[in-house]
């Protein structure tokens, strides 16, 4: 099955992006296809390389990097719920990229279904 | 959230349904789930938006917003018509129970039972909750 996924929380608040995380390594084990992970609202903390959680915590940022970096998952941070966050360019970690909602609506599009994480 | 208006898109139609659960202020929720309406009207799916719970509090006229400092955008659901968006609903019961009827409301919608919501939703291809 082809998924699309959306995460729409931030990694320390909620437990949305490691709920969206376990789901999408999970659904790839299964053989499943991920057209991308999109992160929506404060989901684009997801992207932010300067995160340092405390070394007995997971590090979230650096696990969606691993799986992009593993499974060639795409990881898409909406350009405008990023920029009033100030996550630009320079503070994405490795395997995410910047892009419109157009590409939210693509994945509804292409995907068989579109899986939600968030409140 | 004009800038991917001019996005090209040939591909298939879905329906979309987009369901507005939460009061327009107090989270960002309402405000930027609206973009991502615009931008799948204008990527010319087939699009419904749905208003329950707090989520009809988002469509009610004459929000007075200067006291919290934040930007009443209400009147952009009025914009909505002019991107071909005009499968709206709100559900009766939400409606009924915040003391609202369709006059108090920014645009016109059909209300719904929340069963009838039900099975509308049951129709839909992709359904995004804000």
């Amino acid at each position: 099955m082809k998924l699309g996924i959306l995460v729409n929380e931030g990694p320390f608040t909620h437990q949305a992006s490691d709920s969206a995380y376990q789901f999408t390594k999970a659904a790839l084990e299964k053989g499943h296809e991920i057209v991308r992970v999109f992160f929506y609202h404060d989901g684009v903390n997801n992207a932010n390389k300067l995160s340092e959680p405390q070394s007995d915590d997971r590090n979230l940022v650096a696990l969606w990097s691993e799986l992009a970096q593993e499974h060639g998952v795409e990881l898409t941070v909406c350009v405008a719920a990023a920029t009033r966050r100030g996550i630009k360019d320079e503070l994405l970690a490795a395997g995410f990229q910047i892009s419109g909602l157009g590409q939210l609506v693509e994945a509804g599009i292409v995907g068989d279904r579109l899986v939600t994480f968030g409140d | 959230m004009d800038e991917y208006e001019d996005d090209e898109f040939d591909g298939p139609v879905k329906k979309f349904m987009f369901v507005n659960r939460k009061a327009p202020y107090g989270t960002v929720y309402a405000l930027e789930g609206l973009e991502v309406v615009l931008i799948a009207a204008a990527f010319d799916q087939d699009v419904s938006m749905v208003f329950a719970d707090d989520g009809v509090f988002q469509i009610k006229k004459d929000q007075e917003t200067s006291g919290i400092n934040m930007k009443n955008f209400s009147p952009t659901f009025r914009a909505l018509e002019g991107y071909d968006v005009e499968k709206v609903y709100a559900e009766k019961e939400s409606l009924e129970a915040r003391g609202l009827s369709e006059d108090d409301l920014v645009i016109p919608v059909e209300v719904l039972s929340s069963s009838e919501l039900a099975e509308l939703m049951d129709t839909q291809e992709v359904v995004i909750t804000f």
